[in-house]
């Protein structure tokens, strides 16, 4: 029972945290929100030199062979900097599904690429009207010519219109909520017939709506075996869960210290508010339950490579433990912040924006607490 | 990051299990998983078993009689007495005063007390709440007034869990009137036998009579019955309830009362299926068994530091708090699992369970509302959670 970091684990937390520090205070941060890409592409090209973007993937395909803890780890430090860059879409979601069922052809395509950050991968995997049930597929791939001809929608891309390529669930079998049938495709983002609408979200990071019409791939563009994708596509969210269950609690944490911050400086009545013990209680809740929030994060990064129903129930604690965690400091941060905290040129609402974004991310509370109870 | 046990750990939890399994008398393990009332002679029947196999005390240094065990071990060791449904370690001797003679004692007082504590022939209690002293301890009043070779007692001890059992009680008296409230106190061991203390029995909400209020009016108690120096009673209290860490968040105990729940929700009926099927019923259990994983796992976190040879500090707090939130939860839920059954009180079922008669309801129901009532007392005792919060907000958050 051991919940130290190794030393290069602890190296690379200094790095990115220096990182943070150093690159993304809060006003260079919404400058860049404010830009095309919504993030900045020099900054891509320093994580993909620094490693951190081939952290998690073997060392056949260019990677450093480290785990989700590793990735845990940047996007902790990511969460207390509310860092734009597509880590999450690309690697962690992207990028790992690849690792895990793609053919050695497709690794060796796409890995070394999207690792040195010269090519960006996105999933897209939800539709407008499947909430968060997986199966929920309407999206069509039929088998043509030796190839497919994918049709259908896709909506709230994460990164869906910058990336180079895409993931997509479709149908190859069966009705719109069976299991089976559903089969996972890497398509280039550049095919006739895609098309993309991108947007701005909530929490400043970038989404798309993403239109399927024809796209023509060929066989090779299936990912792992045919009919049989929600099974990895379940794991690849998984691993978003751990992903943003670690950038929860860096968003936290810089909430909890911005707050406490306010709480000792602040003069209302002649004193500062942090002496009044209504305040101080309100405080320590926020300690306690970003404490509790971090334990669980910590299981669920350990626990996302377990057997599958271990992880599911891991995973589904995890998230909904953070949602709410999420969901009080957010809240909290913002009323004992006062008028100010309800202005957008405060940091402090941004935090909480993106808390109640990670809330809605790969099933909500209540989703997982219904999945938490199937897994007994 | 390693968040499974090792080998070693598991082979000793093997055991552990083993040991329990062959030496705990079933007719003892029946009462408590019934949730009846234990005696002292249950209590000290067990504590002895353990003696004799040298486990009753895990945290004490070995020359005293403790096992050299890691905090690793001594967790798994809680958690498999936990399991296995056994009687809790009364802690005021074995936890409490036992630790705080070897910090503070003289050595003929470690050589006077420690031997019968750990053999359970001494029961301890504790003196510290007064009827004017709650959250706000140091404004305690019952005093110890120097006279010759002896301290003169007179005041009033309250919520005393088992006075009526015990032999000694240890004390924090006023020893002196000084300015800083604090300084003025002193720990004292008292005979429970001498002349000039009375108990009197405290029935608690639950039916039960457990704490007790007791009366000292001149008692004389022996100068050498002074532990540490005149006024360091109050440096004593906070090194004492500083101590018992790992337990504090009773995260296995908690763990056995969620499968309770579970068969119990399992047997009850709600619209034709079982109550665990239904789904109001079904996300409340969920959330409070994440609220316990969180538990867990910040438990864990805490031990795996304090493995680590890290001081543990203000940490205990939050397992305090958040520890007792989820004690009282699993209350509430197994009190609504039983429905209108939650309402029969027949005191002899709960001490004695129902015997030879026909059971009103089911027969695990009758304990549970008044379990309910009575762990109320869980977020005001050991430094009411109110006050755990403002350890935090000082200690941690520096407010």
């Amino acid at each position: 029972m051991d919940f130290s970091f190794t030393e290069e684990q602890q190296m690379l937390k200094d790095s990115v945290d220096r990182f943070v520090q150093n690159e993304y205070d809060f006003d260079a941060r919404q400058k860049l929100a404010a830009t095309d890409p919504g993030y900045s592409e020099a900054h891509w090209q320093t994580f993909a030199e620094l490693g951190w973007l081939g952290i998690t993937f073997a060392e056949s395909v260019g990677g450093y062979g480290g785990s989700a803890v590793d990735s845990a780890i940047i996007l902790e430090a990511f969460g207390r900097g509310l860092v734009l860059e597509p880590f999450l879409a690309s690697v962690v979601l992207g990028g790992n599904l690849l690792a895990r069922a793609g053919s050695a052809e497709q690794q060796a395509a796409c890995l070394p690429q999207v690792i040195e950050g010269q090519k960006k991968l996105a999933l897209a995997y939800f539709e407008p009207e499947a909430r968060y049930e997986l199966s929920h597929v309407t999206t069509r791939a039929e088998f043509v010519d030796g190839g497919y001809l994918i049709t259908g929608r896709k909506g709230v891309v994460l990164h869906g219109a910058t990336a180079d390529w895409l993931i997509v669930s479709a149908r190859t079998a069966g009705g719109p909520r069976d299991v089976a049938g559903v089969s996972l495709f890497l398509v280039d983002a550049a095919t006739a017939g895609v098309e993309t609408r991108p947007y701005r979200m909530v929490d400043g990071l970038m989404g798309a709506e993403l239109g399927l019409s024809r796209v023509r791939v060929g066989s090779d563009a299936l990912i792992g075996e045919l009919d049989l994708g929600l099974e990895v596509l379940e794991w690849a969210l998984d691993y978003g869960i751990a992903g943003v269950c670690a950038e929860a609690v860096g968003c936290m944490d810089r909430l909890q210290e911005l707050t406490l911050e306010y709480m000792k400086t602040r003069q209302q009545f002649g004193v500062a508010l942090g002496s009044f013990q209504v305040v101080q209680h309100r405080m320590a809740e926020m300690f306690m339950a970003c404490e509790q929030a971090r334990s669980l994060a910590y299981m669920a990064a350990v626990k996302v490579d377990s057997a599958p129903q271990e992880r599911r129930r891991a995973l589904s604690a995890a998230k909904v433990y953070i949602g709410q965690a999420g969901r009080l400091l957010g809240q909290e941060s913002v009323q004992l912040h006062g008028g100010i905290g309800c202005t957008d040129e405060l940091n402090v609402p941004h935090y909480f924006k993106r808390l109640t974004a990670i809330n809605a991310w790969f099933g909500d509370e209540s989703y997982h607490l219904g999945r938490f109870a199937g897994t007994e | 990051m390693e968040l499974n046990f090792t080998a070693e750990d598991q082979a000793f939890r093997a055991e552990v299990r083993d040991f329990i399994e062959a030496n705990y008398p079933i007719e003892l393990k029946r009462k408590v998983e019934a949730g009846l009332e234990l005696g002292k002679d249950d209590y000290v029947r067990w504590q002895k078993i353990l003696h004799a196999k040298g486990w009753i005390a895990p945290k004490w240094p070995v020359e005293f009689g403790g096992t050299g065990w890691s905090p690793t071990q001594r967790y798994i060791f809680e958690e498999e007495l936990t399991a296995a449904s056994t009687p809790r370690i009364i802690p005021f001797g074995l936890a409490m005063l036992g630790p705080v003679l070897m910090e503070y004692g003289s050595k003929s007082q470690q050589a006077r007390y420690l031997p019968d504590i750990l053999s359970s022939d001494t029961w301890w209690a504790q003196g510290y709440s007064e009827p004017g002293a709650g959250s706000d301890l140091a404004s305690l009043k019952t005093r110890a007034e120097p006279q010759g070779d002896h301290y003169l007692v007179n005041g009033s001890k309250i919520w005393t869990t088992y006075g009526h059992y015990a032999d000694w009680i240890f004390c924090l008296v006023r020893t002196s009137q000084e300015e800083k409230k604090q300084k003025g106190i002193s720990f004292l061991l008292i005979d429970m036998n001498d002349p000039g203390i009375s108990v009197a029995p405290i029935i608690t909400a639950d039916g039960k009579h457990v704490v007790n209020q007791v009366f000292f009016e001149d008692v004389r108690v022996p100068k050498e019955n002074l532990v540490g120096e005149e006024g360091a009673g109050w440096t004593i209290a906070k090194f004492l309830l500083g101590h018992e860490r790992t337990n504090i968040a009773g995260v296995a105990a908690s763990k056995r009362q969620v499968l309770r729940i579970k068969e119990i929700a399992g047997r009850e009926q709600s619209g034709g299926r079982s109550l665990l099927q239904d789904q109001r019923y079904r996300d409340k259990l969920s959330q409070l068994e994440i609220e316990l994983l969180a538990l867990e796992y910040t438990n864990l976190r805490v031990l795996s530091a304090e493995a680590a040879g890290q001081q543990i500090g203000p940490e205990a707090s939050l397992l305090k708090v958040k520890g007792t939130e989820v004690q009282q939860r699993i209350t509430e839920l197994l009190v609504e699992a039983v429905g209108y059954y939650a309402l029969p009180y027949d005191l002899d079922a709960l001490r004695f369970g129902w015997q030879e008669r026909e059971p009103i309801g089911p027969d695990y129901a009758a304990v549970l509302a008044p379990h309910y009532f009575d762990w109320r007392k869980s977020s005001i005792y050991g430094g009411s959670n109110e006050i755990q919060k403002n350890i935090i907000s000082k200690a941690v958050l520096g407010l």
